[in-house]
């Protein structure tokens, strides 16, 4: 079963063309990894799926409908999750307050019915610490946990994660590839936007390369990372 | 992970004791008028209309982060609704005050439609086009008086609703009579105004409203509604201020169009009371009306000095302390009287960190 399936998508910024003719799909539970060089239009594909870009053309079907129109709001509420890539916290509510105000409206139920489900994301992202404080004053890589642990509290069905592993250091890297895989392995899809190539590939099952709005390869990621298209983009770039 | 227990917490020790002192201070405020003069019962019913329009305003630009310099028109337009049902229906004025916190709402449906499509600046010009726009067309209905305005007929306020009780029981003059029942008006819709807010603020709603103010873009991207959100703020707002404005022209029994959308009454004052004592916090706009009443009396003789000053002092609030006077007393003691936290209790947490208030 398909989740999330794109045909044919779009998008021009002016005379710049971020998205040409994207057609994929993403099975249910699928782990799918997106790497591209910068400006490749990777953070542009997400906010066209998630629905913060309009398509220019093409459909987008998420569980079984068509979403091309619909909201982002709409979109999380039918099961879409995502980060941003520059983080954008509640910066006035605490870290729990940002949690819960994903886990409840993102969920539709009561505050007291996600509390402790919130309480323990935060546990299992670390952030408990953290917990009682204004998200304004957390630190970048803490901003970036932030993001990843309210995705979780709207309980999605499709996780839209945009560079969430960069500048941390091995040990922490680490620890977030098994925080993935965990969810991951609950039948969570993930879409994974990531220039750490060795943390994304112990997750995903599928990479697509994205090059100037184009996709030019999808296929497993020893086979892309093998592909000559590949090679010539990455060209010195430590793999 | 298994976590120990976790329970979230909005109560403070400061809120229960404060909680019981204000309702002390409640019951006190409504025997008022039997225990101090005419002019006192006047000037607090001043200061408890401020304080609503205050509270109302905060709600807007704090919350729903809806920056409006024109909610004079809901203050007029209340007043003018009130004054049309007494006039040429022969309401009693004091329904008329409830059907003018309607008609507040019904306008307010087209004025969101047209100014809601603005961000930012625009909104808070689009908002005062359309009090000026609503002003000029009530200057021209003739049998409110035009532009010159008119006067609420002697007898209407003398037969008010409870004002013949009032004479009886308490053999109060009808006048007297009058004050007293418009101030026992305006102290319980100061405190369901402010019950209103909080309970909002405590809810749900209130929560995603929060997150709609930090940043709309992340809230609706977790679900919130935030377009539905700003529009029932909007309409609320327009509701209390409405009847907030019908209320303070049963007592001033006089009306004109530049005096009933004054900007500067209604609004511009308004704004100076919720920045001062600060934004984004029940507290604030309670502390602000207090100082603001105090300086009016302080300043009362010095003409347009007058404003000149309130600026200065509006200003250097802005500078110096963004989350106003409560916002200082806040920072330093960590007292919150009205908490909206969710504080995380138990599991592994240690318990030294403190929220501080939403704002
Ligand atoms: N709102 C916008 N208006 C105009 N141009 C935009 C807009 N957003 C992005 N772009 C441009 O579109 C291109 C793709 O941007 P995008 O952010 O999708 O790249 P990316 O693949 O995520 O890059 P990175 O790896 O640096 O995050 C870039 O050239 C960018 O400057
Ligand atoms: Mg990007």
């Amino acid at each position: 079963m398909t989740i999330l399936q794109l045909e044919g998508v779009s998008k021009k910024f002016g005379a710049l063309t971020v998205a040409e003719q994207i057609s994929f799909a993403v099975g249910e539970g699928e782990a799918l990894g997106i790497i591209g060089p910068n400006g490749a239009g990777k953070s542009t594909l997400f906010n066209l799926i998630t629905g913060n870009i309009a398509t220019d053309s093409g459909t987008i079907r998420f569980c079984g409908s068509d979403v091309t129109r619909a909201s982002p709001m709409a979109r999380c509420l039918s099961g879409m999750g995502r980060t941003f890539q520059i983080p954008q916290p509640f910066e006035k509510l605490t870290v729990f307050e940002n949690l819960l105000v994903a886990g409840s409206f993102g969920s539709r139920r009561q505050e007291h019915e996600v509390s402790v489900r919130c309480a323990e994301i935060l546990g299992d992202t670390g952030l408990i610490d953290k917990a009682n404080v204004p998200a304004g004053g957390l630190t970048l890589l803490q901003r970036k946990r932030l993001e990843l642990a309210r995705a979780l509290a709207t309980e999605p069905k499709l996780l839209l994660l945009d560079e969430i592993a960069g500048g941390l250091t091995e040990e922490e890297c680490r620890s977030l590839v098994a925080t993935i895989r965990a969810i991951h392995a609950k039948g969570i899809a993930v879409i994974w936007i990531e220039h750490v190539l060795h943390a994304l590939n112990s997750v995903v099952e599928r990479l697509l390369v994205l090059h100037f709005g184009k996709v030019i390869g999808i296929g497993k990621p020893a086979e892309i990372m093998d592909s000559r298209a590949v090679r010539e983009i990455y060209l010195g770039i430590e793999i | 992970m298994a976590l120990p227990s976790f329970q979230v917490e909005t109560q403070t020790k400061a809120s229960a004791v404060f909680g019981i002192a204000a309702a002390a201070a409640l019951l006190i405020a409504f025997a008022a008028p039997l225990l101090v003069s005419r002019g006192v019962i006047q000037d607090l019913f001043f200061i408890l209309t401020m304080l609503v329009l205050a509270q109302n305003w905060n709600l807007l630009a704090g919350y729903a982060g809806l920056i409006s310099v024109g909610q004079q028109v809901f203050v007029g337009f209340g007043a003018y609704a009130m004054f049309g049902c007494v006039i040429l229906f022969g309401v009693d004025p004091l329904v008329a005050v409830l059907i003018a916190g309607v008609l507040s709402t019904l306008l307010a449906i087209p004025t969101a439609f047209f100014t809601f499509r603005l961000y930012g600046p625009y909104f808070a010009i689009g908002t005062w086009v359309v009090a000026e726009v609503v002003r000029l067309l009530l200057a021209q209905w003739k049998a409110l008086g035009g532009g010159t305005g008119t006067s609420l007929p002697r007898d209407a306020t003398r037969d008010m609703l409870g004002v013949g009780l009032m004479r009886d029981v308490f053999d109060m003059k009808a006048s007297q009579a009058g004050d007293a029942l418009t101030y026992w008006l305006a102290l319980i819709l100061a405190a369901l105004t402010v019950g209103f807010i909080y309970r909002l603020l405590r809810s749900k709603q209130g929560l995603g409203l929060a997150a709609v103010r930090d940043n709309e873009q992340a809230a609706r991207a977790v679900g919130v509604d935030a377009r539905r959100m700003k529009a029932f703020v909007y309409l609320a707002t327009a509701f209390i201020t409405g009847i907030a404005g019908a209320l303070i022209y049963v007592q001033k029994a006089r009306i004109s169009p530049d005096a009933a959308f004054s900007v500067t009454d209604w609004t511009a004052y308004v704004i100076f009371i919720v920045v001062i004592g600060g934004i984004g916090t029940v507290e604030g706009p309670i502390v602000g009306v207090i100082v603001f009443f105090l300086l009016q009396n302080l300043l009362a003789g010095y003409g347009s000095w007058y404003l000149l000053v309130l600026g200065l002092i509006g200003i250097g609030v802005m500078l110096f302390a963004p989350r106003g006077l409560w916002g200082l007393v806040s920072d330093r003691t960590g007292i919150q009287l009205f908490p909206v936290r969710r504080m995380l209790k138990g599991g592994s947490l240690n318990q030294t960190s403190k929220g501080g208030p939403h704002g």
